[in-house]
Parts: C-alpha cells; sequence; structure tokens
C-alpha cells in the first residue's frame, strides 16, 4: 500500500482490517517493529508551503529528509534540531521518532521545532492540530504528542515545522585527552557559561568536542573565551567539524545490541562506570550510546532517565513505564486507534 | 459569555463537601463567602462567580488528597496558580472547589551541571530566575505578569513573552512535571532531556489550561545568563515597511532576542503617558540583540545595514544602559499608557508574519466599522499580535460591541493562517470561538486526550472547548454526579 494523497491515506486506513505498519525510509527503526502490513508513505511527498521570511516550512510526511535539507539550504536555512537520519529518510520518519542531533542542547528536539501536524487516525479520522504559527496555545498541543510516538496514535501526513537560519561560521574545540566519564564536567563547563554551545558531545579517538556556531566574529570571541574556561580541563585544541556527523550515522545498523541511555549529565560518569567505553556522548551527556554482547542487559545504578535497547537481533527491550502512565498511554491509543491498526507499533 | 448552570445536587451538598475538605486538610479551606470573593475571578475580570470553596493545600500529598475527595464526591475542580490568565482560565462556577497552589512555592532543588531547576508550581516565573541568578543563569519564558505569574498557570497556559523568539515558550523550557490526576493518582512526566520513554504526555499537558491534571512540581531547563543585550529603535512613516524590515532582518539570518512593534496611535498614547522620546512615526521597532560587546556590535551592525534599505524615520541604536532603557520604556508602559484612554480589550491572536500588512488594513477598516479604536503592539519576530480594543465600560453596549470586534479580528487571524490565541490561551473568552479554527474532528481529537486523564470532566470543564460541542460529556458526567448523590 502506497498512498500517494492524505484522503487515500485515509481511506486505506479507514477499510483496513488488520495491523498496518507504517513506514518511511526506516529512519530509527526499533527490534520488533513493523509487524503489520506495510503502509508505504513514501510517495506523500512535497512542500506545501515555504516562507522563509516567516521561518516556516509545511511538507509532507514521505517526503525525503534530503530534499528537505536542499530546499531550506538553498534560502540559507536549515532545521535547528540536526534531524538524524539515514540514506532515505522521510520527514515523516524523523517526526515520527523525534530524531535529534547534537544541535538539540541548543535549539530543542524535533518537537521543539513541530509547530503543526495532520495526521489520520485508526478510524481514518484526518486530524489537524498546531498551524504554521511559531506562537500558538489554541486547544491542546497534540503536535508534541504525534512528535516520537511512532506511529502509535495515527500516520502523520503533514508536518509544519519552524526553520532556522544556517550559521555562517562553525568551529569544533577538541580535549582529546579526556576519556568519556572526563568530558562531562568539561562539557557541562562549556554549556554552563555564555558561549551558546550548540554540540557537547564525545566520541573516541576523538575526546570532548564543543561546536559554536554563528557570525564570524562573534564565533572568534566565544571560542577565544571558551578555550580559556576550559583549560583547567585539559589540552584543548581545534577540532574537526566532520566530526558531528559521526555522532548518531547509522547508530542503529548494528548486529550487536545497541543501548541508548538518557540521563542527567550529573549522573553520568556514574553509569559509565558500568559499561564499556561508549560509542559516542551526546547533549553535554544526557545521551549516552553503548555497544552490548547481545542479550545483555546493562546492570545500572539507579538514575532519572532511562536506558533501551535499539538495535540488534532480539525484540526491543522498553524500559516498564510505571503503571499510571503505562495505563494513560494505553487509554490514549485506545481512544486515537479502537481498532488496533497500529497496534503493530511498539 | 455563559457558563453552564451550577450541577444543583454538588450545591445541594454545599456544607457536607466543605465539612470533607475541612477534615481532609483543617486550616487549609476557605469557606467565608467574604473571603471566597478574592477568588471569584482572574485578571480577566469582566467575568466572575464566587466558588463553593477554596483550598490552598502545601505539598503533592494535600493536592492528592484534596482530589481524590471531590472525584470521589463528583466535585468538579477549577485549579489555580496565582491568578493572572488573561483568558478566564482559572475563574470559578459556584459548583466548584478552587485549588490554588500560592502556598507551593518552594525550590525544591537546583543542578547548574545539569542546567535545572525543580520548584513546586506555585512559585512565581520571575523568582525562578532570582534563584538561580547567584549560578549565572536564568530561566527563560518571560511572560509580561512574570513579577506575578505562578509556573503553574505558564505551564497550563503554555505561555510565552518577548523573548521567545530566540528561546521559545514554556513547551520548550519545561523538562518534567509531577502531576496529580483528577483521581488522585499521582504521575511523574518528563526525563532530563524533557522526554519520557513512551509517548510525550508532558508536551500535550503543557498548554492544556489545567483540564488533565494539577502541575504541583517542574522541572525547568535553565538558561546561561548572555553577557549582555543591547536594543535598537526603528521608525517608520509607514506599517508596512516596518513589517517588511522584520521579515528582512529575519530573512538575513539574524534572530534578535526580540523584534517589538507598536503603531502610531500606541506611540502617540505611549508618548503621552512615558515621555520616553520616541520619534513622531506611523510604527517604531524595537530590536534587541544579545551576546558579548563585539557580538552585539557585529549584530547591530547587520540590522542598521537592513533598516537603512526600508528608508526608516530614525534609527537610533542604544550606547549605554540609560539609552537601553529610555528604548524600552515606552514599551513597557504601553500598556499602562492605553489604560489611560480608557477602558480596553487586548487580543492575542497570532498570525504569519508575511500578512502582517493584510492583518493591520484590516483591523484598520474593522475599526472603522465599529467605530471603536484599536492600537497594536506586538511581538513582531514571531506574529504574536496584541491589538488593543479601546471602549467605553460605561456607555451600554460598547464592552458588547468591543467584543464583537475582537472575534472579527481573531477570524482575520485565522483567515490568513494564524491562530486565536498565542500566548494568553483559549481559557472562556475564546472557548466559542474554537469552531472558527478547528473541525469537529480536530476538537473531538483533543477532548479524547481529556476523557483518558479526566473522564469524568471535573477538572476546569466548561474552558477550552466551545459549550456545545462538550456538552455531551460533561452532562455525562452531571449523571454520575446524580449517582453519587
Amino acid at each position: 500500500m502506497r498512498p500517494e494523497t492524505e484522503g487515500q491515506l485515509a481511506d486505506l486506513i479507514r477499510r483496513a482490517t488488520a495491523p498496518l505498519s507504517i513506514t518511511g525510509g526506516g529512519t530509527r527503526p526499533w527490534p520488533g517493529e513493523g509487524g503489520g502490513t506495510p503502509l508505504d508513505m513514501t510517495a506523500l511527498t512535497g512542500v506545501t508551503l515555504y516562507e522563509p521570511e516567516s521561518l516556516t516550512l509545511v511538507v509532507r510526511a514521505g517526503t525525503p529528509l534530503e530534499t528537505v535539507r536542499q530546499t531550506l539550504a538553498a534560502e540559507g536555512q536549515m532545521l535547528a534540531f540536526e534531524p538524524v537520519g539515514r540514506d532515505g529518510s522521510t520527514i515523516g520518519g524523523v517526526a515520527a521518532t523525534n530524531a535529534s542531533g547534537p544541535r538539540r542542547v541548543q535549539a530543542g528536539a524535533a518537537r521543539d521545532a513541530m509547530i503543526g501536524v495532520r495526521f489520520v487516525d485508526g478510524q481514518g479520522e484526518v486530524i489537524r492540530n498546531g498551524g504554521r504559527v511559531m506562537k500558538n496555545v489554541t486547544g491542546y498541543d497534540l503536535v508534541k504528542l504525534m512528535a516520537g510516538s511512532r506511529g502509535r496514535l495515527g500516520a502523520l501526513s503533514e508536518i509544519s515545522f519552524r526553520t532556522a537560519p544556517l550559521p555562517p561560521v562553525t568551529a569544533t574545540l577538541a580535549l582529546p585527552d579526556l576519556d568519556a566519564a572526563a568530558a562531562i564536567p568539561a562539557l557541562s563547563d562549556a554549556l554552563g557559561g555564555p558561549f551558546d554551545v550548540s554540540g557537547a558531545a564525545w566520541l573516541p579517538g576523538q575526546g570532548a568536542l564543543i561546536r559554536l556556531e554563528g557570525l564570524a566574529a562573534s564565533v572568534k570571541a566565544r571560542a577565544a573565551d571558551l578555550g580559556a574556561r576550559l583549560a583547567p580541563h585539559g589540552r584543548v585544541r581545534q577540532g574537526d567539524d566532520a566530526a558531528w556527523h559521526l555522532l548518531h550515522e547509522n547508530i542503529q545498523d548494528s548486529d550487536a545490541d545497541i543501548w541508548r541511555i538518557t540521563c542527567r549529565p550529573s549522573e553520568a560518569p556514574a553509569i559509565l562506570s558500568h559499561l564499556p567505553e561508549p560509542i559516542s556522548l551526546d547533549w553535554g551527556g544526557a545521551l549516552i550510546h553503548v555497544r552490548l554482547p547481545a542479550g545483555q542487559i546493562p546492570d545500572l545504578p539507579r538514575f532519572s532517565g532511562h536506558a533501551r535497547r535499539i538495535a540488534g537481533a532480539a525484540p526491543a527491550l522498553r524500559p516498564a513505564a510505571d503503571p499510571l502512565t503505562a495505563r494513560l498511554e494505553q487509554d490514549l491509543q485506545a481512544r486515537f486507534d479502537p481498532r488496533g491498526i497500529f497496534g503493530g507499533q511498539v | 459569555m455563559q457558563m453552564p448552570p451550577p450541577d444543583p445536587s454538588v450545591l445541594s451538598r454545599r456544607q457536607a463537601i466543605i465539612d470533607a475538605l475541612n477534615a481532609a486538610l483543617p486550616d487549609a479551606v476557605i469557606q467565608d463567602p467574604a473571603e471566597t470573593r478574592a477568588y471569584e475571578c482572574d485578571a480577566l475580570s469582566a467575568y466572575r462567580c464566587a466558588p463553593l470553596a477554596v483550598v490552598l493545600p502545601r505539598s503533592t500529598d494535600e493536592v492528592s488528597r484534596l482530589l481524590r475527595l471531590c472525584h470521589d464526591l463528583r466535585v468538579p475542580v477549577v485549579p489555580r496558580g496565582a491568578g493572572t490568565s488573561l483568558a478566564g482560565g482559572s475563574m470559578p462556577t459556584a459548583d466548584a472547589v478552587v485549588i490554588g497552589l500560592s502556598r507551593m512555592t518552594d525550590v525544591l532543588e537546583i543542578s547548574a551541571p545539569d542546567r535545572l531547576v525543580r520548584v513546586q508550581a506555585g512559585r512565581t516565573n520571575l523568582s525562578v530566575s532570582g534563584a538561580v541568578e547567584g549560578l549565572g543563569f536564568f530561566y527563560a519564558p518571560d511572560p509580561s505578569s512574570q513579577l506575578a505569574c505562578a509556573i503553574g498557570g505558564n505551564i497550563a497556559m503554555n505561555s510565552g513573552g518577548a523573548h521567545c523568539l530566540k528561546y521559545g515558550v514554556t513547551t520548550n523550557n519545561l523538562l518534567g512535571v509531577t502531576l496529580v490526576l483528577m483521581d488522585g493518582s499521582v504521575v511523574e512526566l518528563g526525563g532530563p532531556m524533557g522526554e519520557g520513554p513512551g509517548l510525550d504526555l508532558l508536551g500535550v499537558v503543557c498548554g492544556s489550561e489545567g483540564q488533565l491534571g494539577i502541575v504541583t512540581e517542574a522541572t525547568l531547563r535553565i538558561l546561561p545568563r548572555p553577557a549582555g543585550a543591547r536594543p535598537a529603535l526603528i521608525g517608520f512613516d509607514k506599517a508596512e515597511t516596518a513589517g517588511a524590515c522584520v521579515a528582512a532582518i529575519i530573512r538575513a539570518g539574524i534572530i534578535p532576542v526580540a523584534i517589538e512593534f507598536m503603531d502610531s496611535p500606541c506611540i502617540k498614547a505611549t508618548e503621552a503617558f512615558a515621555h520616553a522620546g520616541y520619534p513622531d512615526c506611523e510604527a517604531l521597532l524595537i530590536v534587541e540583540v544579545e551576546g558579548t560587546p563585539p557580538e552585539i556590535d557585529e549584530q547591530l551592525a547587520l540590522i542598521r545595514d537592513i533598516a537603512r534599505r526600508f528608508d526608516p524615520v530614525e534609527f537610533r541604536e542604544s550606547g549605554s544602559d540609560d539609552e537601553s532603557r529610555r528604548i524600552w520604556l515606552g514599551r513597557k508602559s504601553a500598556f499602562g499608557a492605553m489604560g489611560q484612554m480608557g477602558d480596553y480589550i487586548c487580543l492575542d491572536g497570532t498570525i504569519p508574519v508575511t500578512a502582517l500588512p493584510r492583518v493591520l488594513a484590516g483591523i484598520g477598516e474593522l475599526s472603522r466599522q465599529y467605530g471603536l479604536a484599536v492600537a497594536n503592539v506586538f511581538h513582531a519576530g514571531d506574529g504574536n499580535m496584541h491589538p488593543l480594543i479601546i471602549y467605553d465600560a460605561n456607555a451600554p453596549g460598547d464592552l458588547d460591541r468591543a467584543e464583537d470586534l475582537g472575534a472579527d479580528i481573531l477570524r482575520l487571524c485565522v483567515e490568513v493562517g494564524g491562530c486565536l490565541t498565542g500566548e494568553h490561551g483559549v481559557g472562556i473568552e475564546k472557548r466559542d470561538l474554537m469552531s472558527v479554527q478547528f473541525d469537529p474532528a480536530d476538537l473531538e481529537a483533543q477532548m479524547r486526550v481529556k476523557d483518558a486523564f479526566d473522564p469524568h470532566w471535573l477538572l476546569n470543564a466548561a474552558k477550552v472547548f466551545p459549550l456545545d460541542v462538550s456538552a455531551p460529556r460533561r452532562d455525562r458526567r452531571l449523571n454520575r454526579t446524580a449517582d453519587a448523590a
């Protein structure tokens, strides 16, 4: 099934009698997802509206992420959350998985840039929420509810984004001698000062990485101030701007199990002490990706976030939500999809 | 503006309900009609109704006990932060118990390494920044009422302010909440990045106008204070030119921390009131940028070059703190100045920035049709307009006419692709206009969320959704009330 219009999408869902599996470019599938009949969204494409001066882009869900990038770049703009995709990713997949890159520490996640959605619920009803203006408190914010919902409540057909100017200049500072745990205080220090940091990460072999973006003189001045501030943590040198692309690229393509852990940065060193060297740290240490032997469940101290296996052969391991949250989620799912059409989604 | 009639089966049990509240929380209940009058309205003071009782709990546990009690007795509840809602979001009904958060003002945790602060929800917005300023941080969302408004109310309304163009609104700065559901159960939503393991329930609770639960604690993202900020004032001989200049600044890739717009009626009123020394012109912009002195210079130089292309009447760049203060003085006095001109209604529609000329012209035309003056002052960068309709509260029929004019202006905002409210919320004020912006299916989808969180529709139920649209659900509750009685 490959609908070309929202009307066709609604019709297909209305007539469906068995679970569907909404797919775009396979942006971030989790183990165990995708059990139903494939509902291929890649024909539902096109930019509906783009007003650079309003910082607004409205685009159909099946549009390739690369097309969106090029459309925006031609006008000197971007999606500020730095969508993390792979070849063939669609913008709908990015929205449905809330796939946000390093700039999340500064500009927020995909859900923060999403200002409107159109989607088809489990009964085949087309629902609109939000719109095309960045400030909007008219009714409930179902846009956030749909962001990252992985198709559990409906099939996104169109999404409005707030866009941002492409920064003219980028500089990366590296502290190459720091291991993952030692990087955390340095990253916190960088994010805790007035430097407008747009990326704070760690990679094996590269050490702590901190990115500054903006106008040329401003970046230069901030880099000098930040370098001085970080000096007590160790040697600071110019880093590789290309490293930012390595952070999340195809992190799910692995035979081993990859775990994604979100935590407070202050909790990260204790968590890291229970793990092998991570694949990467991002968001100032709030996001840890680590590879573990197949089937191994990490034994972690209590912390305020959650750990989840995102790649591997076995079915997904979801952290057990507390019973009340689980009840609310199931209740919402039953109201938006009473027939369980999207039941194939995890 | 109509409210549903109070539930007679609740009114008839008034004393028993108050006794039960007193038994649950002695010394927290206000029942004397002379004292509950203080809670009969919020900042939308045109509409008033004293509640059945007011309770002022001190902790999440106390809120939980109160809600469970009201749930079991099927008594409607109206949550209240500081009562600064401009949309009537915390206006009570005669059959409702107001649960006020004014005693819940503690700072529970500050973490500089995690860049967050955790507070009780009754704490005021400005005092959150106050609690972290010693560490060089601030809390970004800055509603104009920030001195008085409570974080719980900010979350209910997803509040914003002048600096939202750069920093976003409440939802973009909220990492987690402790939420008490109507049945008294307590749930933690969010996580270290504002992200929980499943659906983004935090995202839908923010902005749900106190209808899904009562937020008792909030974890807020805090940001390092910028090194400095400096404004420029730009005057134009046409409002359209000012609008075009805003578009050109954003198009050039500059995101100032604020771009404020004032039209000629607003400038004149402000000058007579505050003597800020603004130029005599049709429209002016205040553009503020942030950073270290060289960064500010770099940005203001670019803005100056752009503004010159629009042949401004005046370009005034602040060179000192005193000049900055004087540039902001008029904008900050604007609402007070309007108050000198008469009574006013302050609207809150949002439009795409590109529609600005059309909407300003349309507002002018409607103003002439209705014979009521309208002044405009707003956040131009994000298209959030606040047309002020001047009327005479003592002239019979004037308020009705002003309300009709306001509704027509909001319809115009929706027509050009905007929305009914950018930061004040729907409340009771714009409740019955919701059908202008949303189809029945859109409203139904939103009400499903309330069904999941508050199946009996006991929390703030006569707000947000047009009364006729929500009636079947509220009636269902009334039938159940009869059972409970």
